[in-house]
């Protein structure tokens, strides 16, 4: 029995490790974790068709009580980039900084510099500012036709990790019907910008994708 | 360097100094994110830093291959010739696509990762996106491969999301 316990014990560590290691929430060992971990991005057409929207969710499967004392830091840098011209290289970016309670917003701008290091564009002329939300409630700010969030959302994102894991480890052959979603009753903190389709290339498809960068 | 301005009140004795935030430095990726739970699929565990600074543009070049060589580990009839999924991409073909993590948008309508007729047009909160991606994985080339493993069986989320901004459900 108390060999059983253990080997069960070395069983739930490593599907647990699986699971932590496994899950895009919670994606490499640079991040995992903190809160600099990205968990998801959404981009689309918002209520008003000639606006899409941007989603940058950060800090995964955070329990109710723990979304109370989650924060952004100030060090973290959102990027949302965008590529209109095809070739995988961002020609714009909205970027979002959080100091003292309040979410700042740049761009869209052209980037004064592409790839992994960046510097806030503070002298673009759009963007705006967002007290941060801290309840349930959003609190939401507008600047021209731009809208901006920042705070605690339900995790918009829906699956049976578990078992996915359970699978990968070769403790389970097929998915169950009906699934659970290992992120029910899970939140996230989101950065959520709406955004004029003309500020960001009008019309064909755009490439897009989300970073997030660490003051040094 | 911070912006400092100087008010003068009616209280010439008092200056109140306000200073605008500091937004000075460099910041270097940590993170980063195109389409969902690629990273998680296809980068090998000790590639998935590496992965992360790896600038989409040369992702391709990079990882390309690591892709190919999972994808066909985790569902080996890839690995046949010619074998395809339902979008008619070889493991080659698939690969290539993933392993340049960015998003496709379109900005002239409809935007999904896929519901049935537009394919990658963006991403919707509503979108069953791990279905999707299990499909193309172990679904084979009309969806009727490996039933067991094309769909988590999760179809929703646990609330349900705003019409308007912030478009999100409010926390538990």
């Amino acid at each position: 029995m108390k060999n059983l316990k253990k080997v069960l014990g070395i069983g739930v560590i490593a599907v647990a490790s699986i699971f932590i290691i496994a899950a895009d929430h919670i994606d490499a060992p640079a991040v995992q974790g903190g809160n600099s971990d990205i968990t998801d991005f959404y981009a689309f057409q918002a209520e008003e068709i000639n606006n899409l929207v941007f989603v940058a969710n950060l800090q995964g499967l955070l329990s109710p009580s723990a979304t109370s004392n989650a924060t952004f830091d100030e060090n973290v840098l959102v990027e949302f980039n965008i590529d209109n011209t095809g070739d995988n290289v961002e020609d714009l970016v909205i970027q979002a900084i959080p100091r003292n309670g309040k979410m700042y917003f740049f761009g869209p701008v052209v980037p004064s510099e592409i790839g992994v290091a960046s510097s806030i564009e503070t002298t673009s002329t759009v963007g705006g500012v967002v007290d941060i939300t801290t309840g349930s409630s959003a609190i939401i700010a507008t600047k021209g036709d731009m809208s901006f969030f920042a705070g605690p959302r339900d995790d918009p994102f829906f699956m049976d990790f578990a078992q996915y894991s359970a699978i990968i480890g070769g403790t389970a052959s097929s998915f169950n019907m009906p699934g659970a979603d290992t992120f029910a009753g899970t939140n996230v903190m989101s950065v959520v910008v709406e955004v004029p389709k003309s500020m960001i290339g009008g019309t064909g498809t755009i490439n897009t994708w989300v970073e997030s960068k660490r003051k040094q | 360097m911070a912006l400092v301005t100087f008010n003068c009140t009616n209280n010439d004795d008092t200056v109140i100094i306000e200073q605008s935030p500091d937004f000075s430095g460099v910041y270097m990726q940590e993170d980063q994110m195109g389409r969902p739970a690629v990273n998680t699929v296809f980068v090998s565990a000790d590639a998935k830093d590496q992965f992360n600074v790896t600038v989409p543009s040369n992702q391709s070049a990079a990882f390309q291959s690591m892709f190919q060589t999972n994808l066909e580990a985790l569902s080996p009839a890839f690995a046949n010739p010619g074998d395809t999924n339902a979008l008619g991409q070889t493991s080659a073909a698939f690969t290539s696509l993933l392993a340049t993590d960015v998003l496709n948008v379109s900005l002239d309508g409809t935007t999904t990762f896929y519901d049935g007729t537009n394919v990658l047009t963006g991403r919707a909160l509503a979108d069953d996106v791990i279905t999707v991606e299990l499909l193309l994985i172990f679904g084979g080339e009309d969806f009727s491969e490996n039933p067991g493993l094309s769909n988590d069986n999760v179809d929703a989320n646990d609330k349900p999301f705003l019409t308007s901004f912030p478009y999100l459900a409010s926390p538990w």
